[in-house]
C-alpha cells in the first residue's frame, strides 16, 4: 500500500521568480524522503505541485501511474497532506477537528482509529480541548493525525517540525519511522539540516534546483576537504573575530557549541598557529582547535557555498 | 456535507463577533431605523409670540399644540425674548403672529405668520416648519369654509415639503431587510471562506476529494438558514414593535427573500474568490455591496432625484429591485403580476452570480 513519485523536469514560475527550475527526481515506494533547504528554495511549491494544488509550467509529476494534472481527484484520495501552517480549526476541539477531516475523506474516526492510534494516543487526553489552545508539539501531532485519518498511500509533510520544541521534534521523527513501517511513502521537508540524517534519502534544494540527492551516509562520504572545529573562552565574539583572520580560512559557521571552519589546503598545525595567534590577540583563552568529522550539515553548507 | 455544515455552525456559535453581527445587528438596525433615525416628529417644544391675541390666533395656537407634534413651552411677550428662548436650548421653533391678525384677515383676506427655527439640525428644522405650515394651511382652509365664506390666506414663509402622514418606519423596514440579508449572506460567507484561506485550512480541504459544489454548499448552507431566521425576526419586530402592516402574501415574501439570499450568497462566494484576506473581503463587501445598497437602492435617497448616471448605476443594484418587490408585497399588497419584471431581473442576476462564483471557485491554489 504505497506509491512511488516521479518528478520529471518540473518547472514553475511565479511572475518573474523561478520557483522550480527543471527539477527531476524519483521517490521509491515506501521511502522516507527528505527535502532540505532554506526558505524560498521551492520545497513548498514542489509539494503543492505533487498534491495538484498548483499546475506546473513545464514537465510532469506522476504519483504511481497517476498524472498530477489529469488524475488529480484520484491523487487526492490517496494522499495525506499536512500544509506548512498546521491547517487546524482553532475554534474546534481536537476531536471535532479529527472528525471533520475524517468526514471530508468519507471515513470516520472510529473506522480508522487503528491507523492513527500511535499518534492520537498522545493527544487523546486533551480531545475536548480547542486546537488553538494546544502546544506546538500537540498541534503537530493532531495535524498528522488529520493527515493520516483516511489511510493515505502517500504522506506529504511540509515543514512539520518548524516551530516545535526539540523533544517533540524527536518524538515526531520516531512516529514517522513507525508510519513508514506500515508501508506509506513519506515526503517530508524541513529547514533543519540535522533532521536530514533521519531520512532514507535526502534532496538538498536551493533556489529551485537540486544541489545533492543521496542517502545521508553517502552525502557525508562524498565530503572532500578538511574540517576543523574550535572553541574558546569567548564564544560570543568568536565568529566576528575569526572573520578577520583572512588568509587560508574559507568558511566559518557555528555548529552547536563549537565553530566549524574549512580552509584552503592548510594542515592542522598551520590552522592552529594562524588561529591561536589571532584569537589570543583578541583576548580569547582556552583555544582548542582539532580535526572534526564532517556531519551532514557541513556537507550541505559546503555544497551551498559552492553554488 | 453534513459534517461541513456542522463545522460551520460551530465556527459561528463559538465566535462572539459573528454572533453579534448575526443576531444583534438585525435587531439593533431595525430598532435604530425605527426609533432613533426616524424622520417623524413628535412632541417638539415650541414658543409662541402672539402680538395680536385675538380669537383666531388663540384658536390657531390651540390647533398647533393639540396636534400632538408640538408642546407649548413658553408664551413670549416681545421680540427681544426670542433669542433668549432659543439660547436656553429647549425650544426648536417660535411661531410669531403679527399685530391685528384677525382684523387683517377680515379686511385684506390675508395675514402673516413668521416661523423662526433652530436650524442647527437642518433636517429637523425643515420638518418642523413643514408640519407647522401644514397645520396652519389646514386651519386657513377651515376658516374659509366656516366663517368667512370668502378666500382668505394666512401666509407662512415655508412650503409643505412632504406628506405629514408618511411614517418612515414603513419605508425603512424593507430597506433594513435588504441590508441585513446582504450583510449576513454576502459579507459573512465571504469572510468565512477567506478565513479558511488565510488560516491555511482551505489548503487541507482542497486536497480532499470534495467537489467545489460540495465545499460551497457546505460553507453557505448555514448562512441561508441564519439569514432566513433573521428575516423572520425583522418581520416580527416590524409587526409587533412598529405595527407595520403586511398586506400581501407572506409566502411570496419569503420566496422572494430566498431568491435574494441566494443571490447575496453567490456574491459572497465571488468576493471570497477574488480577495486574498479577510480584511480585503470585508472591505469589498462593505464598499462594494453595503454602501451601494444603502445609498443607491432607493432605501434612503429616492432614485428619481439622483443624477441620471447614478440612476443607471442603481439599475444594476440587485437590492433596488428587491426593495421594490418588498414594498409592493408589504405596503401595497399586490401579487406577482405587479412585480414579475423585478423578480425576473433578480432571478437573472442570481443565475449570473452563481455561474460566476462556481467558475471562479478553484480547486487549486491559483
Amino acid at each position: 500500500m504505497s506509491v512511488s513519485v516521479h518528478i520529471n523536469s518540473i518547472e514553475k514560475k511565479f511572475e518573474k521568480v523561478e520557483a522550480l527550475k527543471k527539477l527531476s527526481l524519483n521517490i521509491e515506494e515506501g521511502e522516507l524522503f527528505g527535502f532540505i533547504g532554506p526558505d524560498g528554495s521551492g520545497k513548498t511549491t514542489l509539494f503543492r505541485l505533487i498534491t495538484s494544488l498548483l499546475i506546473p509550467d513545464g514537465g510532469n509529476i506522476k504519483v504511481g501511474e497517476l498524472d498530477s494534472e489529469t488524475d488529480f481527484r484520484e491523487i487526492r484520495k490517496i494522499t495525506g497532506y499536512m500544509p506548512g501552517r498546521f491547517s487546524l480549526y482553532h475554534d474546534l476541539s481536537v476531536e471535532e477537528n479529527l472528525n471533520f477531516y475524517a468526514s471530508i475523506f468519507n471515513t470516520t474516526l472510529k473506522k480508522n482509529y487503528h491507523l492513527i492510534k500511535d499518534v492520537y494516543e498522545q493527544i487523546e487526553p486533551f480531545k475536548k480541548r480547542k486546537a488553538g489552545a494546544l502546544s506546538g508539539g500537540m498541534k503537530q501531532k493532531l495535524a498528522l493525525s488529520c493527515a493520516l485519518i483516511h489511510k493515505p498511500e502517500l504522506l506529504i509533510l511540509d515543514e512539520p517540525t518548524t516551530g516545535v520544541d526539540a523533544v517533540s521534534r524527536k518524538e515526531f521523527w520516531e512516529l514517522l519511522k513507525k508510519m513508514q513501517k506500515t508501508g506509506i511513502t513519506i515526503l517530508v521537508s524541513t529547514p533543519y539540516m540535522d533532521e536530514a540524517s533521519l531520512c532514507d534519502r535526502v534532496a538538498l534544494m536551493q533556489k529551485g534546483s537540486l544541489l545533492a540527492l543521496d542517502s545521508p551516509e553517502n552525502i557525508v562520504k562524498k565530503y572532500d576537504g578538511d574540517l576543523w572545529q574550535l572553541s574558546s573562552s569567548n564564544m560570543h565574539t568568536i565568529i566576528a573575530d575569526l572573520s578577520e583572520v583572512g588568509s587560508g580560512i574559507k568558511n566559518i559557521f557555528r555548529f552547536g557549541e563549537k565553530v566549524h571552519i574549512t580552509s584552503n589546503g592548510l594542515n592542522l598545525e598551520e590552522v592552529k598557529s594562524v588561529i591561536t595567534e589571532e584569537l589570543k590577540s583578541k583576548g580569547h583563552n582556552n583555544i582548542i582547535v582539532e580535526a572534526a568529522k564532517p556531519q551532514i550539515e557541513d556537507c550541505f553548507l559546503d555544497l551551498m557555498e559552492e553554488n | 456535507m453534513w459534517a461541513f455544515i456542522k463545522k460551520e455552525f460551530f465556527h459561528i456559535f463559538r465566535d462572539i463577533r459573528s454572533m453579534v453581527i448575526l443576531f444583534g445587528m438585525p435587531i439593533a438596525q431595525v430598532l435604530l431605523f425605527g426609533f432613533a433615525i426616524t424622520t417623524d416628529i413628535k412632541d417638539v417644544n415650541i414658543a409662541i409670540l402672539d402680538n395680536s391675541k385675538d380669537n383666531i390666533t388663540m384658536e390657531l395656537s390651540n390647533k398647533l399644540v393639540s396636534s400632538g407634534y408640538f408642546i407649548l413651552n413658553d408664551n413670549l411677550k416681545s421680540n427681544d425674548q426670542i433669542e433668549a428662548a432659543f439660547k436656553r436650548g429647549d425650544i426648536k421653533e417660535v411661531v410669531i403672529f403679527e399685530n391685528d391678525f384677525a382684523k387683517k384677515l377680515k379686511k385684506e383676506g390675508k395675514a402673516n405668520v413668521q416661523l423662526i427655527l433652530d436650524a442647527s439640525e437642518p433636517n429637523t428644522a425643515n420638518m418642523i416648519s413643514a408640519y407647522t405650515s401644514g397645520i396652519i394651511n389646514t386651519y386657513s382652509l377651515e376658516l374659509m369654509k366656516k366663517s368667512f365664506k370668502m378666500p382668505v390666506s394666512i401666509i407662512t414663509d415655508t412650503k409643505m415639503l412632504y406628506n405629514p402622514e408618511l411614517k418612515s418606519v414603513y419605508m425603512f423596514v424593507p430597506g433594513v431587510i435588504t441590508i441585513i440579508l446582504m450583510l449576513v449572506s454576502a459579507m459573512m460567507t465571504s469572510i468565512s471562506i477567506t478565513r479558511e484561506k488565510e488560516v491555511g485550512t482551505m489548503e487541507a480541504i482542497l486536497v480532499s476529494p470534495l467537489r467545489p459544489i460540495q465545499i460551497i454548499l457546505g460553507k453557505v448552507a448555514p448562512y441561508v438558514i441564519l439569514s432566513f431566521i433573521n428575516l423572520i425576526v425583522i418581520l416580527l419586530l416590524a409587526k409587533f414593535v412598529f405595527a407595520m402592516p403586511m398586506y400581501g402574501s407572506l409566502i411570496l415574501l419569503l420566496l422572494e427573500s430566498i431568491l435574494f439570499i441566494v443571490m447575496a450568497l453567490a456574491l459572497g462566494i465571488l468576493i471570497s474568490a477574488i480577495s486574498k484576506s479577510q480584511q480585503q473581503a470585508m472591505m469589498l463587501s462593505m464598499f462594494g455591496l453595503l454602501l451601494p445598497t444603502i445609498l443607491l437602492s432607493g432605501f434612503i435617497f429616492p432614485i428619481e432625484n439622483m443624477p441620471l448616471p447614478l440612476q443607471w448605476v442603481s439599475h444594476i443594484m440587485p437590492s433596488k429591485w428587491f426593495i421594490i418587490i418588498l414594498k409592493n408585497i408589504m405596503l401595497k399588497g399586490v401579487g406577482m403580476a405587479y412585480f414579475w419584471k423585478e423578480t425576473l431581473i433578480l432571478f437573472l442576476m442570481t443565475t449570473f452570480f452563481i455561474v460566476m462564483s462556481v467558475k471562479k471557485f478553484k480547486l487549486r491554489l491559483e
